[in-house]
């Protein structure tokens, strides 16, 4: 998986990112998935979709869509009804993914509110064995990465909403993961904070250029942000739409205010619009 | 940490200082004091009915060396019955957590154990241990009394770890004793102190409630003084006999709530002081 990654990076570098959708490599195969809980309700049908090494994927739909469900599988915090989730890369298999290799955000910081910054940022390590001196280093540079180096003292709730989000990415960022689920992260945020935040983000992945998959409900979040757009429609989940953001990067605010950006946001609404109505016919 | 926390110790801006907050009761408490003595003088109650509070002072003067080696021995028991509550209680919660199986099938006893009146079943246990060694029937009953706070609340709390770090625990592998150690002990945590607090003031109540009953051993603890000065008529003893126990009751309580403040300060809501 490691070496596939980088062989990916370097096609990236080679040819910057263009009108055209990048072929990259498959990293995560959705295929035919369903989703139907206990109580019967449909969250997925026949879902089919895959995820390129590299890619920034955002999921946007309107809730019930099944767009955290899916994050969810693609976790494998719970297994699909019907269909799988191939990973290509990993023999198939997401138990042969190493486990640092996967990181999660969950909507909420999901912060230990008992440990302090750094120690919350320790625990993926931990867990995995690492002894606090070993991991010391580690963890310095992923606090600093989020811009949080001052506060690794701190405890959660001595922090802003931004804050704590900031040490839940870093937590997720610690392992160096080669893939980043996101659950609509900054959803509980406000607008300026936001925009920091979204800002951060994505100068990380163009630094790093893991694979994100992120889930959100905002339209102008979901075009900023991602290389690549998945449209879904609610009851049953499905995809309706799959777009490319070709606009290249590093988006900053004067993509943001750009007429490129509005017409994107139009192209997008529309398809939300449609994956709505669809669900209502 | 813009903010530094307010030390809860220190006055906030709220409501009344320290010093006031600690004069007043004191100072309504020496007033009726004072009204009890005077009533107690002027109306001329005999002393076996009601000891004015200068009497009692004296009698405690006159017996500090047997009312200090009871309060010794109900303290003993106490603190034993509680720490054996303590251990046994969330050793049975912790295992509760493992397997639904075994709390399905284990938590109604504790139940009964719990709703069963402990003065009805304390001659069984005194038959039982009692009749060479009363101090371990008192013992039993008293972390009988003390159990279930500490079983209940400790299960609680360990159910009551949040969802998605539940699942951020999957998602690292963790193992089961990692998940205990990490994740649902610092969790479960708040509520057993809150457990701990009701059942320190319950060991000391099920320690004199078996003393009553079952009588006093080789050592006689505070409850079989104030039985005894009840049977003589000593009745400014038993009134120093019962300022002591509010005096060893009032101690567990102010303890138990300054470790909980110690362990909770820094993260949990209920020991922080907010400033708005």
């Amino acid at each position: 998986m490691a070496v596939a990654a980088r062989t990916a990076e370097d096609s990236r570098g080679a040819s910057p990112a263009g009108e055209a959708p990048m072929p990259a490599a498959t990293l995560i195969g959705i295929e035919r998935v369903s989703k139907v809980y206990a109580n019967g309700t449909v969250a997925l049908a026949d879902v089919d979709l895959s995820v390129g090494q590299g890619e920034f994927v955002s999921l946007l739909g309107p809730s019930g869509c099944g767009k955290s469900t899916l994050l969810r599988l693609i976790a494998g915090l719970g297994a699909p009804t019907a269909g799988r989730i191939a990973w290509p890369l990993a023999g198939n298999d997401l138990a042969h993914v190493p486990r640092g290799e996967l990181g999660f955000v969950f909507q909420e910081p999901t912060l230990l509110p008992w440990k302090t910054v750094r120690d919350n940022v320790f625990l993926p390590l931990k867990l995995a064995g690492m002894s606090r001196r070993e991991a010391a280093e580690r963890i310095a540079e992923t606090l600093r990465m989020v811009g949080l180096e001052n506060f690794a003292a701190a405890y959660p709730r001595e922090l802003s909403g931004g804050m704590k989000m900031r040490v839940s990415i870093a937590r997720a960022l610690v392992t160096q993961p080669r893939v980043l689920l996101m659950d609509e992260p900054f959803a509980a945020l406000d607008e300026i904070t936001r925009f920091k935040l979204n800002d951060d983000l994505l100068r990380l992945w163009e630094a790093q250029r893991w694979t994100v998959v992120f889930v959100t409900h905002s339209v102008f979040e979901s075009v900023y942000l991602s290389s690549r757009l998945v449209v879904m429609s609610a009851r049953p989940g499905r995809v309706s739409a799959d777009l490319a953001i070709g606009a290249p990067y590093p988006r900053g605010e004067a993509f943001r205010t750009s007429p490129t950006y509005n017409e994107h946001c139009r192209r997008v609404s529309g398809e939300l619009h449609r994956a709505m109505g669809e669900a209502s016919a | 940490m813009s903010a530094r926390p307010a030390d809860p110790l220190e006055p906030g801006d709220r409501g009344p200082s320290l010093a006031i907050r600690v004069a007043v009761p004191v100072a309504l408490g020496a007033a009726m004091l004072a009204l009890w003595e005077f009533l107690v003088w002027h109306w001329q109650i005999p002393k076996f009915v009601l000891p004015a509070p200068s009497m009692i002072a004296d009698s405690f003067l006159q017996d500090y060396p047997t009312l200090f080696a009871s309060l010794w021995i109900t303290f003993e028991i106490t603190v034993a019955a509680f720490l054996i509550a303590l251990v046994s209680g969330v050793a049975l919660a912790t295992l509760f957590a493992q397997s639904e199986l075994v709390e399905m099938s284990l938590f109604p006893y504790a139940v009964i154990l719990q709703v069963t009146p402990i003065v009805s079943i304390a001659p069984l246990i005194l038959i039982w241990v009692g009749l060479d060694h009363i101090e371990r029937a008192l013992l039993i009953l008293a972390t009988i009394v003390a159990f279930f706070p500490i079983l209940s609340n400790m299960t609680l709390g360990l159910k009551s770890v949040d969802h998605n770090l539940r699942n951020l625990f999957d998602l690292y592998g963790a193992t089961r004793w990692q998940r205990l150690k990490e994740l649902q002990f610092p969790s479960a945590l708040p509520y057993l102190l809150g457990g701990m607090r009701i059942s320190g003031g319950l060991a000391l109540i099920g320690a004199v409630v078996a003393e009553f009953v079952a009588g006093s051993g080789t050592g006689t603890g505070l409850a079989w003084r104030i039985v005894e000065s009840a049977n003589r008529l000593q009745i400014p003893r038993m009134f120093a006999a019962l300022l002591l126990l509010s005096l060893l009751g009032i101690g567990i309580f102010l303890a138990l709530s300054a470790l909980q403040l110690m362990l909770l300060r820094k993260w949990h809501e209920s020991a922080m002081r907010r400033e708005s």
